[in-house]
């Protein structure tokens, strides 16, 4: 049986300036672990975008991050407002995101489409006044 | 061409250094983090407008070796510190975004 290590990560929902610290810590334990590159640039892209959305959206949330020899999973559970409509949440472009966080660069749309795009399995189940769990996984 | 060859283009203000001897791979330009998220170019120049914490993040976990502020933007004392601590080169100019990664790309990096 593969060798696993968790990490789990409580993302505050009121400062978008820490949004990424999670995702920082993940990529240099990866690098120490000596996972390769392009493996923990698709983790760090995937799972930023991830805590940048629990930020903007869902008041923060937990991210739980599994290693194991084949694969890296990270999973990102939030109690925030829930996608009423995920077809249209996973299209290029479509954002609910407020206009302080579009004037930071944020907000075009591209979160929930990158999560998908530099994941190797992406699953996503949310019920509107419940909350959103996001499932992704590199191989490695 | 190394990181060192944009250190010294007299245009660019250097804020942090990051590691001259780094390998760079090409110019990349773009304001909006979502988008550079997803494209910034390992070990590239990334010549932006947007100058917040957030830019060093996505530069951080994109592994863009060199930032540079076009127009006169800045970065407050606290996230160059942070970029010092990652490696990453912060650089400051007056020009516009364009006319920076034009010199980037005439010192030899397409």
């Amino acid at each position: 049986m593969d060798e696993q290590l968790t990490f789990t990560y409580t993302i505050s929902g009121d400062d978008f300036t820490r949004a990424g610290e999670a995702s920082s810590a993940i990529k240099n334990k990866l690098k120490l672990l000596g996972v390769n590159a392009s493996a923990i640039r698709k983790v760090a892209i995937a799972m930023y975008e991830g805590e940048i959305n629990m930020v903007i959206h869902a008041n923060g949330g937990e991210i739980t991050v599994t290693i194991s020899d084949s694969e890296i999973k990270i999973v990102l559970a939030d109690v925030g407002p829930g996608i009423s409509d995920i077809s249209k949440a996973m299209q290029e472009g479509y954002s609910t995101a407020p206009e302080e966080v579009r004037s930071l660069g944020f907000g075009a749309g591209m979160g929930l489409p990158n999560m998908k795009k530099y994941s190797d399995d992406f699953q996503i189940e949310s019920v509107v006044g419940k909350g959103t769990t996001v499932t992704m996984k590199v191989f490695l | 061409m190394k990181l060192q060859a944009v250190l010294d283009l007299p245009v660019c203000k250097v804020l942090v250094k990051g590691d001259p001897k780094r390998e760079l791979s090409k110019v990349f330009c773009c304001d909006l983090l979502s988008i550079a998220m997803g494209r910034a170019p390992e070990n590239g120049v990334w010549v932006t407008v947007m100058g917040n914490k957030n830019t060093l993040a996505v530069a951080a976990l994109t592994d863009i070796a060199c930032i540079i502020l076009a127009e006169g933007v800045a970065l407050d004392e606290g996230t160059l510190r942070q970029a010092e601590n990652e490696g990453i080169a912060i650089l400051a100019t007056e020009l516009p975004v364009f006319d920076m990664a034009l010199e980037v790309y005439k010192a030899g990096l397409s």
